[in-house]
């Protein structure tokens, strides 16, 4: 049975080739955007950290870098 | 209307969305991998390389409808100058690409067992690969052209692209091609059996979740950029 769901009449090779180019695709798509996204994280946090605490202030009172701030800690965990 | 678009209403769902999206794909796609690979039957004239259909055809179907709604969110740009449709479009552009790909490669895999052939210049596959370019070149143009030209010269790159989508599309009927005419259609009966239709649209469904997750994390990706431009200036 194994072997038939391996070699599939014959066509094993072509159905296994195409499903895994697939999901290899998707994989190597995630993992190059998570890693864009993750960048632009620390990179936020680093320059955040840079800022004197007056500024600072001013900008975590902002909504959208409240969020980012919290996405960013989260992702450490 | 497009008020909704902005970062600061949308930015707590794009940041929040993508675990829960990601989640639902891994289950939908096990339940696609295994209707497709082992529950849905051989066809009777192409054997169990038919089950190939179940990754070429949902890649193929999004990344048209992909490009389609980038050019509808360009053409907007260019009439409305909403500041964040941009954002938008250019954060559909990768899964769409990569789709299309998919489309090419697993179309090309398929093509061997059923034609004898890995490649052949066909008019829908002609017409994929140039779509392909099309995509290709309106990534480019998002990393080449200067700020203040890019949505202008990105939307009419999608613009014009999108008249290669009607050809793809018709291309089967209007011409004699390899490709067998739709066997879905949504307006009359469709010739696909459903023990058939189940596994592609389980797929489908997989595959426009998996474009959702990575267009949310590059809108994310995107926005933040912009907060870190907007923290140098302070």
């Amino acid at each position: 049975m194994i072997n038939d769901v391996i070699l599939m009449n014959g066509y094993g090779i072509y159905v296994w080739s195409a499903f895994c180019f697939t999901l290899v695709s998707f994989a190597t798509l995630y993992y190059v955007i998570k890693v864009q996204l993750v960048k632009e994280q620390v990179k936020f946090n680093k320059k955040f950290s840079n800022l004197i605490t007056e500024k600072a202030d001013r900008v975590k009172a902002q909504k959208e870098y409240k969020e980012i701030l919290s996405n960013t800690s989260s992702l450490k965990i | 209307m497009f008020n909704q678009f902005s970062p600061s209403k949308i930015f707590s769902f794009t940041s929040k969305a993508p675990k829960y999206i990601f989640a639902i794909f891994i289950v939908i796609i096990s339940i696609g991998l295994i209707e497709a690979l082992f529950l849905s039957p051989e066809d009777y004239l192409q054997s169990d390389s038919v089950r190939i259909m179940y990754v070429h055809v949902p890649a193929a179907w999004i990344s048209l409808g992909i490009f389609s709604l980038i050019a509808l969110l360009s053409f907007s740009i260019l009439i409305f100058k909403n500041k964040f449709f941009p954002l938008v479009a250019k954060s559909l552009a990768p899964s769409g690409f990569v789709f299309n790909i998919i489309a090419l490669v697993t179309g090309s895999i398929w093509g061997k067992p059923t034609w004898g052939t890995w490649w052949v210049w066909d008019a829908r596959i002609t017409s994929m690969l140039i779509l392909g370019l099309f995509y290709l070149l309106y990534i480019i143009a998002w990393r080449i052209v200067d700020t203040n030209n890019v949505n202008k010269v990105t939307s009419i790159i999608a613009i014009i692209g999108v008249v290669n989508v009607p050809i793809i599309k018709f291309s089967v009927d209007w011409w004699s091609t390899l490709h067998q005419p739709s066997s879905i259609n949504i307006l009359s009966k469709s010739t696909i059996h459903e023990s058939m239709l189940l596994p592609l649209i389980i797929m489908t469904a997989a595959f426009a979740l998996f474009s959702l997750l990575i267009f949310l994390m590059k809108y994310n990706t995107e926005l933040i950029k912009i907060k870190n431009k907007g923290l140098d200036r302070i």
